[in-house]
């Protein structure tokens, strides 16, 4: 099967060559046919992949070892859910599902538009194949994921420790899915530019996909905090690190595009931006997938990367770059805008500054994320950068942008006038400003400036969502007659991008209130216990219950029972492991399980107002004698039992296995019988939960928004059940801003 | 701006402001990524210019089967990214999950009394391990 999915590869890339000519053929000799058949063509591509990719995942769920990223990803002990993804765990099943999903989502995109904006489809068609012929070649030539070995082992290396967690399997789908569909609105822009069909209809056809790539890419940098957060042990979720930042910047990116393109479809106007804006994502998403898969910064000099594919991705990045700039500069007369701004007091103008602050940010992290090998090019030094090189900028900007998220929705279009910002803005500034004040009553909390702004411009944003659900709410009221929550549901059901939108502007809110709260006012502190110690933080008293020890083929798990306790009542109680995996190491039987791979389960207590997060770090130093000890008697005598004759040898070695796991399970039981002290890292963080609420609140709202219109829209006919009911009296005149709500 | 002025006028002026502003923010931005850096050091180059009582951040990979535990100590080699040179480090503090041979890491670390480095307690990082990089050698 192996063969055959490479055959499978290799079809797909001559198919993609096929696609190409066609598409490029039907575009110039003005031929349909052939557009539509290369459109089917990545129909073909796509089924390939999938066919491909269902192979491959097959041989990981049956652990086939003759596959050698098998081999290398997976093992016989690995649970079956970790088996199927773990598939993109390695270099060439993640570039595989990169073809996958981004040959699916261009099938989807052209079927969709198979009768609409043919002038632009069959460019947009060309660059999505010259994109899926990239990828594919890179598997065919340089990351082959069906390449075999003639002699497998008998158990593979398996994975990770650190990615067996149900969100790290779901995050790499979610941020390949972002960046595929991003590249669907960049190729269709493209497209546009080529043809010179420069209105606002390629950014109508294309706007959905470029909004789900913003939900997948949201959500899989959320799954990625919450890892950090509850498996790597250090209690943050977010460390500023080159792979997180690579998803952030188009992210950010289609931020501001998913806004300013909302001012080209109403206005006619920032067509030069969003043409450029796109192509910047889209580029951004490639530079994003090469970073991480690079290693030019987790090892600056990437010298355990592959130089062919790192070649690869600078060479598309730069044609991406300079074929982007010179098809603007090129049609830059036919990108003029018609209309011009009319007011800085605009929404208009409330968009184009978020996406000026928005770019910023996109600029400052792009800047210090890369500094190490722009300062490496200027200076000849390396240089290390960390999170305090990004907070001067961040932080000031991400309060603008939460600023200007709640100006936006409350805000007319074109122009507003002195009585509409009055009434616009009252509720939602008192809601604001008083707040602050309430803070200012609270201890310590205008100490961190940045944080306590935050607070009052959230509650901002969140009172001006709420006065536009209000506004409409009552405003369909007073058109139908409706009970309130049957309003809302079809007020919402009516303008789904609207009040979707709405949504995500208030998720984000809550969720930046829980970011500042958590980074502001967290309490930590290492501490050294003994059981029946115990120390205090913040004023939580942690006492180290008892140790907890279990062993098994796979795993050793070192633990503790902690008991909180706040003011002599008892709060909670938490469990944090550590585990141990074994190392290869044949020359240690017993010490291989105590020195190979390590990685913590957290023990959380989360709620609303507080998180109390602990880990604990044991020292197995006190063991080190006895497993030496071990080491030296086993080493010997597992030496000798294999150059006994095969009939003799399996038993002997049965034998002596059964005695080592013996000796490993009396030496991890030493833990819980003769406790020594430990290490821990205890923190107590407020309101981390308002993060995780206000990321679901903000996917929440986008789908929302993607969520395709009723196809038919019927008028609402107030509700009568009988003459009696009929109003005597005719019904008062909606205001006109009212019918704009519903 | 005055509202009988000229709407080119306008644009120019918003222009010139927004790039004013663009300026400034990358000049502070370049200002403190320079003086906010910190030079990280590869194992040869510390075996050149290590001086007792400073500190260096040595960066590199942990070299495989270098890695031991000798009480609460931990003690690993950290090698150099072009040549075959490897420094030993004596750490102790807080030892980050992903720390494994073949990671990359960053130390804050003094030069010992003897030929080993050491490691200030809680300064170990481990950069966020690439899945995709190929296996490090051992030499």
């Amino acid at each position: 099967m192996a063969a055959v999915g490479r055959v499978l590869l290799i079809l797909a890339l001559a198919t993609c060559v096929y696609g190409l000519g066609a598409s490029l053929y039907g575009a110039r000799a003005g031929g349909s046919a052939w557009v539509d058949s290369g459109r089917r063509a990545m129909y073909s591509v796509a089924g390939m992949a999938v066919i491909g990719f269902v192979i491959l995942d097959i041989a990981f769920l049956t652990s086939n070892f003759s596959y050698n990223i098998v081999a290398s990803g997976s093992s016989t002990t690995t649970p079956t859910f970790y088996r199927a993804a773990a598939i993109w765990a390695t270099q060439q099943g993640s570039l595989l599902l990169w073809v996958m999903l981004l040959s699916l989502w261009s099938s989807l995109a052209l079927f969709l538009t198979r009768r609409r904006v043919r002038e632009i489809a069959p460019y947009a068609q060309a660059v999505l194949f010259v994109l899926c012929g990239f990828f594919t070649t890179l598997t065919v030539l340089f990351a082959n994921p069906f390449a075999t070995s003639s002699t497998p082992p008998s158990e593979g290396a398996g994975l990770d420790p650190l990615l067996r967690h149900t969100t790290m399997m779901i995050h790499p789908p979610m941020l390949y899915s972002g960046y595929t569909l991003l590249l669907v609105p960049f190729s269709f822009a493209v497209g546009a530019l080529i043809s010179g069909r420069l209105s606002a209809e390629w950014i109508q056809v294309t706007r959905r996909f470029a909004l789900a790539a913003w939900l997948c890419l949201g959500i899989g940098i959320l799954l990625g905090a919450r890892w950090s957060y509850t498996e790597l042990g250090w209690g943050g979720y977010w460390a500023w690190d080159p792979v997180e930042n690579a998803a952030l910047m188009p992210w950010l990116c289609a931020t501001a595009y998913i806004h300013s393109i909302m001012i080209q479809e109403k206005r006619g106007m920032l067509k030069t931006w969003n043409a450029s804006l796109i192509l910047l994502t889209g580029t951004l998403a490639i530079v994003g997938t090469f970073l991480v898969r690079s290693g030019i910064l987790s090892s600056i000099h990437a010298f355990v990367s592959d130089p062919t594919l790192n070649i690869s991705f600078v060479a598309l990045i730069t044609v991406m770059t300079i074929g982007s700039i010179s098809l603007v500069l090129w049609r830059r007369d036919g990108l003029r805008s018609e209309a011009r701004l009319d007011s800085l007091l605009s929404r208009e103008a409330v968009f184009l500054f978020q996406n000026l602050v928005l770019l910023a940010l996109t600029a400052v992290i792009f800047w210090v994320t890369f500094f190490p090998l722009i300062s490496e090019a200027v200076t000849g030094t390396e240089v290390s950068v960390g999170p305090p090189a990004f907070r001067p900028f961040v932080v000031p900007l991400a309060l603008i942008v939460v600023l200007l998220s709640g100006i936006g929705p409350i805000i007319a279009w074109r122009r507003v006038t002195a009585a509409k910002l009055r009434r616009s803005f009252a509720f939602p500034t008192a809601v604001g400003v008083s707040t602050l004040v309430v803070l200012l009553f609270v201890p310590g909390v205008t100490r961190h400036l940045f944080a306590y702004l935050m607070f009052g411009l959230g509650a901002f944003v969140v009172a001006s969502v709420v006065q536009e659900f209000s506004r409409g709410v009552r405003a369909r009221q007073a058109m139908t007659s409706e009970h309130a929550p049957v309003a809302l549901a079809r007020l919402v059901r009516r303008n789904r991008r609207r009040y979707g939108g709405y949504i995500v502007h208030a998720g984000v809110a809550v969720a930046l209130i829980g970011v500042a709260a958590s980074t502001s006012f967290q309490h930590s502190r290492t501490a050294t216990l003994k059981p029946g110690q115990s120390v205090r933080e913040d004023g939580y008293v942690f006492r180290y219950v008892r140790a907890t020890a279990s062993a098994s083929a796979q795993k050793i798990s070192l633990g503790a029972i902690l008991a909180v306790s706040k003011g002599g009542h008892h709060v909670t109680t938490v469990q944090t492991t550590y585990g141990l995996y074994p190392a290869e190491d044949p020359t240690q039987p017993i010490g291989r399980f105590f020195n190979g791979s390590d990685e913590s389960r957290v023990g959380l207590d989360a709620g609303l107002t507080r998180d109390i997060w602990t880990v604990i770090n044991p020292n197995v130093a006190p063991l080190q004698g006895l497993i030496n000890k071990g080491d030296a008697v086993l080493t010997p005598a597992l030496a000798q039992a294999e150059r006994l004759p095969p009939a003799q040898q399996a038993k002997a070695l049965n034998y002596l296995y059964g005695l080592r796991d013996i000796a490993i399970r009396e030496l991890t039981q030493r833990f819980v019988s003769h406790p020594w002290s430990a290490q821990f890292l205890l923190i107590v963080s407020p309101l981390v939960t308002w993060l995780w609420l206000g990321a679901i609140l903000a996917a929440l709202g986008g789908l929302i928004a993607l969520w395709p219109m009723p196809v038919r829209n019927r008028p609402r006919r107030p509700r009568r059940t009988s003459p009696r009911d009929a109003p005597s009296s005719p019904p008062a005149p909606v205001p006109e801003r009212a019918r704009e709500l519903v | 701006m005055p509202p009988g002025m000229d709407p080119s006028r306008k644009r120019a002026i918003r222009l010139t402001i927004a790039l004013t502003v663009a300026l400034l923010l990358a000049s502070a931005l370049v200002y403190t990524s320079f003086s906010a850096g910190r030079d990280e050091f590869t194992a040869s180059q510390l075996l050149k210019r290590a001086q007792p009582g400073r500190t260096y951040i040595l960066a590199g990979t942990v070299l495989a089967g270098s890695v031991q535990r000798q009480g609460p100590a931990l003690l690993f080699r950290v090698r150099d990214p072009k040549l075959e040179v490897s420094v030993p480090v004596r750490y102790t503090g807080e030892v980050p999950d992903p720390f494994a041979q073949g990671r990359a890491v960053l130390v804050d670390v003094q030069k010992g009394g003897t030929s080993e480095f050491i490691g200030q307690p809680n300064s170990l990082t481990t950069k966020c391990p690439s899945k995709y990089q190929a296996a490090s050698a051992s030499y």
